[in-house]
């Protein structure tokens, strides 16, 4: 690996079904230990992209690179592995309600468990003390063996952090974390991504709604708007027209972006048929 | 009009004198049940392998239904974001994930279209008379009841936990056993022991079939025109549902 950047797309077009494209042709370069933030109208493509980015889907046609290995050639053992290095962070947690705080964060382990291994840690937590210290590291390890149903989704967001410490990716990605949680806790959540992915020199990509919290902590940021880049700058150099182009057209208006905002892409998505 | 004739809806029976006779025969046969330790301690038997039957009956119908709703899960084998990556652009390989889930798909609605008594009836041909043709019965025909309902709890959980579970490594089976499962077990609980429920009541219709179990009994002392016992044992059966029935809504209660 040494040189290859952990990511390189080249036109990047993802279909959903024959009509429906979500992304129309993405090329980028992200380098090792960068942090960069992901900006753009609801209905973008950033969540598809995070999907692809995270090999959770596949482009419809041109090149991805993770790590310098072509992502269309993982399958099975390799595609796992590849996921393994890639941690992520979603808007909705995406944790398991009536499992365990402790499963949720173990979880995170689980490419590195054989399936046997991994299903008796269900019955008895095969590593109490990694997941104790990710959730203090969180700020909530007094929260280890509640139901995970029983947090706040702010707790449960720290949860879902936890579980990528456990992970320990070279990669972390964001798909819109404090997209549900309030601006002060937003703040304290995207601190603590960028505090994580420092520590250990560690890729940082994070979808954000709040154009604000982009500008203040990412030395990178991209726009995004019909599922094509509008520009990719650092900070100081982002217009506030640029910024207006970007969501120029879309319902929703920058200052109310805290608001919890569904993605449009259907989690199962019609055939082509 | 016609159809009413077809099905040979004949209110005289209740009225004719010849009718009569033999209604009254038969209800008043049926008094009082026959409670004689002889005949009780006759019935032990039978009601155990009655209970017998719907139990392994059912543990059939789960290891039947368990794999074949999990291969016949739409969003498990071949579509959605737990497929795309390995299915985008493998022409082949999405053929033969839909090949292995139509399979799944049709041999649950084979198994389920033919009701459990004809499957009896053809397994007491094929494996002789006795309890085990009773089993197999209920295993395949509730497999394929089990199986269709299965999958659909396992299309019903959230999918997002799932995908967050893979973007972590997970494989195939650590998805099921953290993601799935836990979302899908007060369901997959509740509805299995429905279905035992049921199979006790089918186990005692069976042994009409010579399937073994109580419904023989209820045939033989049919057969004898002995309707007190006939009344004794709808008694047991009575009795044997409401305990399951109390049983199963126990479990639930502690889901």
């Amino acid at each position: 690996m040494g040189s290859s950047p952990p990511y390189r797309l080249e036109h990047v077009r993802k279909l959903f079904g024959r009509h429906q494209v979500a992304l129309d042709g993405v090329s980028l370069t992200i380098e090792k230990g960068q942090r960069v933030a992901l900006i753009g109208p609801s209905g973008a493509g950033k969540t598809t992209l995070f999907r692809l980015l995270n090999c959770t889907l596949r482009q419809s046609s041109g090149k991805i690179w993770i790590n310098g290995e072509d992502a269309e050639t993982l399958h099975g053992k390799r595609l796992r592995r590849a996921r393994s290095l890639i941690g992520t962070v979603y808007q909705q947690h995406n944790l398991v309600q009536r499992l365990k705080v402790i499963h949720n964060v173990l979880s995170g382990q689980l490419a590195r468990w054989s399936t046997l291994g991994s299903l008796l840690s269900l019955l008895r937590p095969s590593d109490v003390a990694l997941a104790h210290a990710a959730l203090q590291k969180v700020g909530i390890a007094e929260k280890l063996f509640e139901r995970t149903d029983e947090l706040s989704g702010g707790q449960q967001q720290r949860v879902a952090i936890a579980r990528v410490l456990v992970q320990d990716p070279e990669i972390i990605l964001g798909d819109e974390p404090v997209s549900s949680v309030d601006p002060t806790l937003a703040n304290t959540i995207v601190k603590l991504l960028i505090d994580i992915s420092q520590e250990t020199r560690k890729t940082l990509i994070v979808s954000l709604h709040s154009v604000d919290l982009a500008l203040a902590y990412f030395p990178r940021v991209i726009g995004i708007n019909n599922g094509r880049t509008s520009f990719d700058l650092p900070p100081d150099r982002i217009s506030e027209g640029m910024l207006d182009e970007l969501y120029a057209g879309s319902r929703e208006s920058r200052s109310v972006s805290e608001a919890v905002s569904e993605s449009t892409v259907p989690l199962i998505y019609p055939t082509a048929s | 009009m016609d159809s009413w004739r077809r099905t040979g809806i004949d209110p005289s029976v209740f009225v004719e004198a010849k009718g009569r006779a033999a209604l009254w025969k038969f209800f008043a046969g049926m008094f009082p049940p026959d409670f004689s330790w002889s005949f009780l301690s006759l019935m032990w038997q039978p009601t155990l392998e009655t209970i017998q039957i719907s139990l392994f009956g059912t543990l059939i119908a789960v290891m039947v239904g368990f794999p074949l709703g999990l291969l016949g899960t739409h969003s498990l084998v071949v579509r959605g974001v737990l497929n795309d990556a390995e299915l985008q652009g493998a022409p082949l390989r999405r053929t033969l994930r839909y090949a292995i889930y139509c399979t799944a798909r049709g041999l649950l609605s084979l198994f389920r279209s033919i009701p459990e008594f004809v499957w009896a009836f053809m397994f007491v041909r094929a494996v002789g008379l006795g309890p085990f043709p009773g089993v197999l019965a209920i295993g395949v025909a509730y497999g394929g009841m089990l199986g269709k309902v299965y999958s659909e709890i396992f299309e019903a959980v959230n999918h997002r936990p799932l995908e967050a579970l893979q973007s972590a490594g997970a494989n195939k089976l650590q998805i099921f056993f953290y993601g799935w499962f836990p979302q899908a077990m007060p369901n997959f609980i509740s509805y299995t022991l429905y279905r035992w429920e049921c199979a006790v009541r089918a186990s005692a219709i069976l042994g009409l079939v010579g399937a073994g179990g109580l419904g023989q009994q209820i045939e033989i002392s049919m057969r004898m025109f002995d309707f007190s016992q006939v009344l004794t044992i709808l008694f047991i059966l009575f009795t044997m549902v409401a305990a399951v029935d109390w049983i199963s809504a126990k479990v639930r209660g502690m889901l």
